[in-house]
């Protein structure tokens, strides 16, 4: 697996293609981090001129700003812009919604500029490029249903770029009765993957993995490191993790070219 | 005495739109008592979703049975509004059915009114069974006990009471044609009211004073409508437009940077800034500004809009996570209040000429369980059928929370002192962040 930095990569005066932003889940999660190999595992696989931040890399901010604390989120933005704009970054990938949405439209404002995709774009256009190719293997006719993440569909109305990816894949492709613009949140947005919910009579993954399990998948797929913690969670609370699995849709286009 | 009617009439047109205009103007007043917001941009877009959302009704059919009904009603609501102008010709100047000399076509529109009226009566009636006998949870959620459950009710059997006088005063009218009385000359068509004409009865003196009377309590009824207008959801008929016009055009996922914070933190990271520079535009006796909202005034202009435009429909809440899985937070409940605040707000400025201090804030009655209960999903901005943001609050309400009383869940405090000192909202260590690599 290649991994370059930034600094690296200036090191022996060259600029990538693109900056790959990991995120902190990414970064640190265990589950999260399995998404992060998928994808560069990809990404290596299609010559893609890629680097990371590595240890430059800090949190975007977002949890800090959904949770009302303006002064930390534009601390933290201002300290990264100052970061991506010495490395004279122009595109950055990522395969969190959250980081995404921040970088993509709260950091413009602020001096950031950048052309921001998230990875199920990204590697869609990979494979329309003719860059990657993918055959469904041992996925082809199972059948996945897609859990939309709330900061990449409602956010930032994408919904198509991971469902091609599925498409490719020859999957049955199956609905949830909340789907795309009316799908159901996971319940970790908005800082809530970081606190206890409050008084309720029922946890939100909880009824979110009921969805998924109305439609009997046999995959659940995310592409939100978020949304896959929840969901798991949720599969364990059905004690279904032996029938149901959870992943990442770069898992699953990994997993199918056995990366 | 020939003339009293009509200068009754004219009298309770003045009063009736007078204290129309009057409540309008609290209205404008009180919205504007939010913060500035430019909301000029764009204006091709804005009227591309005027249009659609709030003439064109595209949001309400994504429910289809809710969202046929209420286009029915609204479309009779607007074009039987046609013939109020002639109810108001012939009462100013006591004629009858004035428009009659256009034939054919006053036949074709009085026949299509009835129709619609028709129409009405029959979806307001679907309206009530499904508030009332199918009760439909959102219809039912907390909130909508005591005033705006009745108001609802007052709506439904307002429009039921005005289509049904207007029915009953064409079938008078119907009859009396018939029998060639004096001043009612023969016009319009009656497809609807000629069935209900049979059960009238048939002496012209009677039916006179049906006919005079639906007409009488129909006006006066419109008058009254009009001016409930002001205390009800039922505003949402006139602030549909604008509310729709100055909604926020950016993808739902983008939160505002708060532009004061913004400079104090390009002081705080730049090293050469000079620490006691007076900050440029701000005036020294100006009271520092408060960050994020506590109270209705401390929300723009938009967002009180937005307030008052609720219809207290109920679809953002049917659509919240939180709310389905029975947290406190119910979205709705969040307009509903900071309508309710900013109208205290306005009564307290017509009774003292000025704001006095009342100790009362927003955050009062919207507590800290509701406001730590979202998720930012966006699912109840998505679903609002006059483009609503009640996240946006919520979000205000959180910075007011964390910036000024740094009163977060306790989790959450951990979580932003991490990101502070280690970049990550876990207490990992920066210099880790690469480690996955080699793992
Ligand atoms: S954004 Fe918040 S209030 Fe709105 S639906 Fe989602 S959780 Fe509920
Ligand atoms: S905010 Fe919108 S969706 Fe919610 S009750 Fe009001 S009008 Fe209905």
């Amino acid at each position: 697996m290649k991994v370059p930095t930034m600094a690296e990569m200036v090191a022996e005066g060259k600029t990538p293609e693109v900056l790959f932003w990991v995120g902190c889940a990414g970064s640190y999660d265990d589950r999260a981090k399995k998404i992060t190999k998928a994808f560069v595992k990809l990404l290596n696989k299609a010559n893609v001129d890629f680097a990371v931040l590595g240890t430059e890399e800090s949190c975007t901010g977002d949890p800090a700003k959904r949770a009302g604390n303006e002064f930390l989120f534009q601390m933290q933005a201002m300290t990264n812009i100052e970061v991506l704009n010495s490395y004279e970054v122009k595109k950055i990938v990522t395969a969190c919604p959250h980081c995404f949405n921040t970088l993509k439209n709260e950091y413009p404002d602020l001096g950031g500029n950048y052309q921001v995709l998230h990875h199920t774009e990204f590697l869609k256009t990979l494979l329309d490029e003719g860059r990657l190719t993918v055959e469904g293997g041992s996925f082809k006719g199972q059948r996945i249903t897609f859990h939309d993440p709330c900061y990449l569909g409602r956010a930032n109305d994408i919904y198509e770029a991971p469902r091609d990816l599925l498409r490719k894949l020859e999957v049955e492709l199956i609905e949830m009765k909340r789907c795309k613009s009316e799908g159901l949140c996971c319940g970790a947005g908005g800082a809530q993957m970081f606190k206890d919910s409050e008084k309720g009579d029922k946890e939100i993954f909880v009824e979110r993995t009921e969805d998924a399990m109305e439609v009997n998948p046999s995959i659940i797929a995310t592409g939100c490191p978020f949304c896959n913690t929840m969901i798991t969670d949720g599969v364990k609370n059905k004690e279904k993790e032996g029938e149901i699995k959870v992943l990442d849709i770069a898992e699953i286009i990994a997993s199918a070219e056995d990366l | 005495m020939h003339f009293i009617p009509n200068i009754l009439f004219a009298i309770l047109l003045v009063v009736g739109v007078g204290f129309f205009v009057k409540n309008v103007k609290k209205i404008i007043r009180n919205i504007k008592l939010g913060k500035d917001l430019d909301r000029s941009d764009n204006s091709s877009e804005r009227w591309k979703n005027m249009i659609n959302i709030a003439l064109g009704q595209s949001k309400m059919v994504r429910r289809p049975v809710s969202g046929i009904l209420h286009i029915i009603v609204y479309a009779g609501f607007i074009i039987i509004n046609i013939e109020v102008i002639e109810i108001i010709i012939d009462g100013l100047l006591g004629t009858h059915r004035v428009f009659a000399f256009a034939g054919g076509l006053y036949d074709f529109l009085i026949g299509s009114f009835e129709i619609l009226a028709f129409l009405v009566l029959i979806s307001v009636v679907i309206f009530w069974i499904r508030r009332m006998i199918l009760k439909i949870p959102r219809f039912w959620n907390k909130e909508m006990t005591s005033w705006p459950k009745n108001d609802a009710l007052n709506i439904l059997y307002f429009e039921m009471v005005l289509m049904s006088l207007f029915l009953i005063m064409n079938a008078a009218d119907f009859n009396l044609q018939q029998l060639g009385a004096d001043h009612y000359i023969e016009a319009g068509s009656f497809p609807i009211s000629k069935y209900i004409a049979g059960w009238l009865p048939q002496s012209e003196g009677a039916l006179i004073f049906i006919e005079r009377s639906a007409w009488w309590i129909h006006v006066i009824g419109i008058f009254i409508f009009l001016n409930y207008l002001y205390y009800s959801k039922h505003l949402h008929i006139l602030l549909a437009f604008p509310n729709t016009y100055y909604a926020n055009l950016k993808p739902k996922g983008e939160l505002d940077n708060l532009q004061s914070v913004t400079n104090e933190v390009k002081m705080m990271l730049d090293p050469n800034a000079d620490p006691f520079a007076a900050p440029a535009e701000t005036d020294n006796d100006a009271e520092p500004e408060k960050f994020g909202a506590s109270d209705a005034t401390d929300l723009t202009w938009v967002q009180l809009m937005n307030a008052y435009t609720c219809t207290e429909c109920g679809r953002c809440t049917s659509v919240c996570p939180a709310n389905q899985t029975g947290k406190e937070l119910s979205p709705r409940a969040i307009m509903m209040k900071t309508r309710d605040r900013i109208e205290e707000i306005g009564r307290n400025i017509d009774k003292n000429g000025s704001f006095i201090e009342d100790n009362k804030t927003l955050l009062d009655t919207i507590s800290n369980e509701e406001i730590w209960a979202c998720t930012s999903c966006n699912a109840c901005v998505d679903a609002c059928p006059v483009n609503i943001d009640p996240l946006s609050i919520i979000i205000d309400l959180r910075r007011y929370l964390v910036m000024e009383k740094s009163d977060a869940p306790q989790e959450l405090n951990m979580t932003m002192t991490n990101i502070e000192n280690n970049g990550a909202p876990w207490q990992y260590n920066q210099m880790d962040r690469l480690n996955w690599k080699d793992e």
